[in-house]
């Protein structure tokens, strides 16, 4: 069982070795000549008004809460999926009823406005 | 069956090639979509590297490794440094699983082309992958303390993991017809009738979603640079730059690599059947190791369709591209996977 | 059984110092690292287990779309920069108190289970936890939670939905 995933494990390795084997390319060649400007972020030549990173909107945060709603939806089609020839018209109505029941979730959060991004 | 010590040396082998491989691939992947757009846009683009530019991509690559590597004031180093190398290896990953080849014969042995052929459940590792792939974009801009980076980041994970949905419910379709999540045996399936055909919305809907999830123009949003400078990678420079830039060529590829595996055949010849009859040495069946050569075509093919798409359609807004995902996307493919099933059905 | 015994070890201790980790960082965004770190190692942990479909399953859901989730609330609050000074004063007692209970009540489990041992299935008994037969079992036999299911689902978009959106004003 586990063989069969060696290989990806290695490509894995051989990948990640060859990502910080190219930034320490960079960091050995490159120059460094520290300044005071270069260190700030960037804001358009101005001075940096306020921390870099800040609280983000709550809009965010419903866009991944639906999103891992819908994710486990897609997760459960799998399994159906595959066997679909085997299941038949029963697992067809078995997969209409759980289809049937989100769409009224995604039609009550379509009409509460919270896929709109205004 | 070779037994576990040579098989790790031969997997080490390959999967050091195909980093080397992908690497070579990325870097005219670039000189393409800068020769295709420049003319396109009725200039030659680069010439002056070598012939016909071919140099390029060497100069390019030699100057980024002499540029300083900025580490801006306030960021959080381990995170700043960790965010390229996560952008940039789920990409290469992929594409141990994508299959491009038969098992052929090197030096008297039987090696699979494909590094990782035998896995069943193949869909969902790609998939598993993908959703990984998010943590590149989001950490980096949260390290580098950037208002630019921390918004060009927000603002492509919600794309990113709104457009997932779409990817992976038009693959449910194809999973209907094909009965397998076996990348190979979807290849082996698609022998007289490439599943483009049979899936052509389902297609479609792939490469729009692909395309949005890996930034592409139309979806190109964080890269935005009108309103966004560069977005999460506003702050990062030299070879870590290279990196990101990296992620997104190689991503190129591996959409191109994925429709092909689902829709367009796989490795296998983009011929029509009397060609293959009347000469068999050109089918893969026949010769394997022409599998990657098919492949590599194809790839070409698509990446060429990618940069084409990038020079004709303008960019999307942003509130177009969120209500593109949830409002349209979503359910047509939903009702798609509904439709996929019921023929299915009535035809069995 | 050896090398599988030394992988399962490998992961193991992985996912322990993981966790340690998240636990000791202050910083909540490497917190969210490691937990990530964690759910990886459990995913091959249950591919160990012929158990593919879940462990696919572990890395999409919770190592990709919980894991993003928590870094937007993260990011919401702003709390990546919560100090231990903030602390509540009760924690560290409190967490003491019950992280002891815990690995008491595990060991108790552990010493007076008869059945804890490395054994090696025979082969036939290998339940392979591949998509088509998680799909055959969850299609007949476990019919009613699959559907129960998506009412959680569909309760849990609403509550979503409730607690982010603030009903437009018609002024």
């Amino acid at each position: 069982m586990l063989e069969s995933y060696l290989p990806i494990a290695i490509l894995l390795i051989v990948a990640t070795v060859v990502c910080l084997l190219l930034v320490a390319v960079g960091t050995i060649f490159g120059p460094r000549r520290k300044s005071f400007r270069k260190g700030s972020p960037y804001e358009s030549g101005m001075q940096p008004i306020g921390p870099g990173t800040r609280r983000m909107s709550v809009r965010f945060y419903l866009i991944a809460v639906l999103f891992i709603l819908f994710d486990v939806e897609v997760i459960f089609f799998y399994p159906w999926a595959v066997n679909f020839r085997a299941l038949g018209l029963f697992g067809f109505v078995e997969m209409l009823v759980f289809v049937g029941i989100l769409l009224v979730g995604y039609v009550y959060v379509w009409r509460k406005g919270a896929l709109e991004w205004d | 069956m070779n037994d576990l010590g040579t098989n790790i040396l031969i997997w080490v082998i390959h999967a050091v090639l195909l980093t080397v491989v992908l690497l070579t691939a990325f870097a005219y992947t670039t000189l393409l979509e800068r020769k295709v757009l420049g003319r396109i846009q009725s200039r030659y683009g680069p010439n002056r590297a070598g012939p016909f530019g071919l140099l390029q991509p060497l100069a390019d690559g030699i100057k980024l490794i002499f540029k300083e590597e900025l580490t801006p004031a306030g960021v959080d180093r381990f995170t700043f440094l960790l965010a390229p190398v996560l952008a940039a290896v789920p990409a290469v990953v992929v594409f141990a699983v994508i299959p491009m080849g038969g098992k052929a014969n090197f030096f008297g042995t039987d090696i699979h082309l494909t590094l990782a052929p035998n896995l069943n459940v193949g869909i969902l590792f790609v998939l598993a992958i993908t959703s990984v792939s998010v943590y590149g974009i989001v950490l980096a801009g949260w390290a580098s303390n950037s208002k630019y980076s921390m918004m060009g980041s927000l603002r492509s994970t919600a794309q990113m993991i709104s457009y997932e949905l779409a990817m992976g419910l038009s693959l449910v379709a194809l999973v209907v017809v094909a009965g397998t999540l076996d990348l190979n045996a979807i290849v082996d399936q698609q022998k007289e009738l490439w599943f483009v055909f049979l899936q052509p919305v389902g297609a479609v809907i792939f490469m729009l979603a692909a395309l949005a999830e890996v930034n592409r123009a139309p979806f190109d949003l964080p890269e935005a640079e009108q309103e966004l400078t560069a977005g999460y990678h506003t702050e990062y420079s030299g070879m870590k730059f290279a990196l990101f830039f990296m992620a997104e060529y190689i991503k190129m590829s591996v959409i191109a690599g994925l429709a092909i595996t689902f829709f367009f055949g796989g490795y296998r010849e983009p011929l029509p059947l009397f060609i293959t009859r009347a000469l068999p040495v050109l089918s893969v069946d026949n010769t394997p190791w022409l599998g990657p050569v098919y492949f590599s075509i194809k790839v070409v093919v698509l990446l060429f369709v990618q940069i084409w798409v990038r020079a004709t359609l303008p960019r999307l807004r942003y509130d177009q591209l969120m209500r593109l995902g949830w409002k349209v996307m979503l359910p047509i493919t939903l009702a798609w996977v509904m439709v996929t099933a019921f023929v299915v059905l009535l035809r069995s | 059984m050896t090398v599988e015994v030394i992988i399962f070890g490998i992961l193991a201790l992985i996912a322990i110092a993981a966790a340690a980790l998240m636990l000791l960082t202050r910083n909540a965004v490497h917190s969210a690292i490691f937990l990530v770190v964690v759910m990886s190692s459990l995913a091959v942990l249950f591919l160990g287990l012929s158990a593919p479909f879940i462990a696919m399953v572990q890395i999409a859901v919770y190592a990709g779309a919980i894991m993003v989730l928590f870094l937007f609330v993260i990011m919401l609050l702003g709390a990546e920069r919560i100090g231990a000074r903030d602390m509540v004063s009760w924690h560290i007692p409190m967490a003491i108190v019950l992280a002891v209970a815990v690995l008491l009540l595990g060991g108790y489990v552990l010493l007076t289970n008869p059945a804890v041992a490395v054994v090696d299935l025979p082969t036939e008994q290998i339940v392979q936890g591949s998509a088509e037969a998680i799909g055959q079992s969850l299609f007949s036999g476990y019919l009613f939670p699959f559907e129960a299911t998506s009412i959680l689902l569909l309760v849990a978009m609403v509550g979503a939905v409730v607690l982010t959106r603030k009903e437009k004003k018609s002024s």
